[in-house]
């Protein structure tokens, strides 16, 4: 079942991102940076995180969620350090992906050549 | 007698040009983009049992191992293709964000690491971390200030 | 060489092609015409280190091979016209540097082809060179880098979008008297009706080849069943049809004599082009390799060869600018 959700809910959410290519004829980069925002926001009002507990993966590996962990990790932070917690906390929960993507990207620098 | 298609050039052509198959890239959207979640689902299902991690943390290492697989996919040549068929089924999930670095680290090797790799590596996904970023410090600070003043 | 009409330049002292040179990538050596080019590589890097370095390779080895035909040395040629996609013309910078002959270095976007050409024969025509030496590149690697994404991000390309050519053509012009003639170059003014969308360059730059193919009969006082073959550069298969309306709501019908290289050069059933081949390679290599060699075999006697080029870039397309287009065109004619 939680296979089934997260296929479907990831799948979904994909195709509202093709609608907005297709249709709207957003650029990919747009595309990304709006639904980072939709996840932030969808987090603001409590709603991501019902949404992750329904799709799991589907939820999660969307680029939405990276805008929801931005939030958490501030928010969290912000509970125990107020205002200023706000930018402590951003990036603790999103670090293992940035940083994940940093190191991978340049070794495949140094070992890819590109093909065209 | 009608009119010549230079007047109002910009409606008139629209005949001429080939209307996107909206409905054949949904669905490929939606099953790529899904097999990546659901690929996803399982991965997490695999760190939760089998290296011992939480329902709330095991979402670190997953995002961490696809993002390793869209970069290896993107090293091999392989990444372009399917982002060609599955648009937005491939460039949503966070193995898009990977994808969108390791081909700009890649392609920019040529520069040098540090002018080429290392300055380009963020080209595209560099819009993504900053929208992130502003929008969760402004949706943070409407939060805390309803959490202080309600 | 006179003025006629209103822009265009016919030579009357009798220009010549002395020999051509055409080198490709491995796309182009798999699609229709791939016994017409005189080399290519197996390989998109061109046996090379790096993109820019392929494009090089290619454009080296089609002017070696037009010098090498025509029997001519490197010195023997008075100038060098060339340009390129990319920023500064670097590949066309860089081989002037080898070359060591007067360089005139021309951007017109994919509209190289015909302005090096116009020019060149031009300057023949006046006496201010004996032998002209006109060449242009594409990659597709290296115009994909520049203008658009990294070659290997998964971005999704529309169907109107057109597929760069890697080739380069060369050609080299003289007062020797051979089997084809140049006879008139009509030069383009540039056309702009509002069209953005980078990944259709069909619908920006039809209205350009149409304003020269137009310009040219009036200047002429000529019409289409006078030529074998009217070819544009690279409208592809959404822009080839808007221009021979364009033309047609101005008078003159082409249909029966009208192609375009981008639709000759690549199957697009069966190779992932979307919808047809551009880049300055497009024009020069289906030109100087395929359609002189039907003009030698008979086919055709007059050609209209309609380079078409959009003269855009990544920074005006992020600022919302629409895309200002061109179109040269040269007459060919078998003796």
């Amino acid at each position: 079942m939680d296979y089934m959700n997260a296929f479907i809910i990831g799948g979904l959410i994909c195709v509202v991102g093709q609608l907005l290519l297709d249709v709207v004829k957003l650029t990919p980069a747009h595309l990304m940076s709006l639904f980072v925002v939709i996840g932030t926001v969808l987090d603001g009002f409590g709603l991501y995180d019902k949404l992750i507990n329904v799709a799991g993966a589907g939820a999660t590996v969307p680029i939405t969620s990276f805008g929801h962990s931005l939030l958490h990790g501030a928010m969290a932070e912000a509970k125990d350090q107020g205002l200023i917690g706000i930018g402590m906390g951003m990036f603790s929960l999103t670090s293992a992906g940035i940083s994940a993507a940093i190191l991978f990207s340049f070794l495949a620098s140094l070992i890819f050549k590109p093909k065209g | 007698m009608e009119g010549k298609l230079k007047d109002n050039y910009k409606n008139e052509i629209k005949k001429y040009q080939p209307k996107p198959k909206v409905f054949l890239n949904c669905i490929r959207a939606f099953i790529v983009g899904g097999l990546i979640c659901l690929l996803g689902e399982v991965i997490t299902k695999m760190f939760i049992g089998y290296f011992g991690f939480t329902e709330k943390n095991a979402g670190n290492p997953t995002i961490a191992t696809l993002v390793l697989l869209s970069t290896l996919l993107t090293g091999i040549g392989v990444y372009d293709k399917i982002g060609q068929y599955a648009g937005a089924g491939s460039a949503v999930p966070v193995t898009g964000f990977a994808n969108s670095m390791a081909s700009a680290a890649i392609e920019h090797r040529s520069e040098g690491l540090v002018l080429g790799v290392a300055t380009n590596m963020f080209k595209l996904a560099g819009s993504v971390i900053v929208f992130g970023v502003v929008s969760a410090y402004i949706v943070g600070l409407i939060r805390y200030a309803y959490r202080v003043f309600f | 060489m006179a003025l006629v009409g209103k822009q265009t330049w016919e030579f009357t002292n009798g220009v010549y092609v002395q020999s051509t040179g055409t080198a490709v990538g491995p796309t182009e050596k798999e699609g229709p015409l791939s016994g017409t080019f005189d080399f290519s590589f197996n390989n998109l890097h061109c046996d090379e280190e790096n993109w820019e370095l392929a494009e090089r390779a290619l454009m080296r080895k089609a002017i070696q091979i037009c010098i090498d035909k025509s029997g001519k040395t490197t010195d023997d040629i008075d100038v060098f016209l060339a340009g390129d996609l990319l920023n500064q013309n670097i590949t066309a910078n860089f081989m002037a540097r080898e070359l060591q002959r007067p360089f005139l270095c021309l951007f017109g976007a994919c509209s190289t082809s015909m302005e090096t050409t116009g020019v060149a024969a031009s300057l023949i025509d006046n006496g201010y060179a004996n032998s002209a030496l006109a060449a242009t590149s594409s990659h597709n690697s290296t115009a994909e880098r520049q203008y658009r994404y990294p070659t290997e991000y998964g971005g999704q390309k529309p169907d109107s979008a057109t597929f760069t050519v890697t080739g380069s053509g060369c050609l080299l012009l003289s007062r020797e008297v051979t089997s084809i003639k140049v006879k008139y170059a009509t030069i383009g003014t540039v056309q702009d009706l509002g069209i953005k969308n980078p990944y259709d360059m069909g619908s920006a730059m039809a209205p350009a080849a149409a304003y020269t193919i137009v310009q040219h009969f009036k200047d002429t006082n000529s019409m289409p069943h006078d030529y074998d073959l009217i070819v544009t550069g690279d409208l592809s298969t959404v822009g080839a049809p808007i221009c021979r309306q364009l033309v047609k709501d101005e008078g003159y019908d082409v249909s029966k004599v009208y192609d375009d290289c981008g639709l000759l050069i690549f199957d697009r059933e069966h190779q992932k082009v979307f919808s047809g081949g551009s880049g300055c390679g497009c024009s020069a290599v289906v030109t100087y390799g395929h359609l002189f060699q039907e003009m030698n075999r008979g086919t055709y006697k007059r050609i209209l060869v309609v380079a078409t080029g959009a003269l855009l870039s990544p920074t005006m397309i992020q600022q919302k600018e629409s895309i200002p287009t061109i179109a040269h065109a040269v007459v060919f004619e078998s003796t």
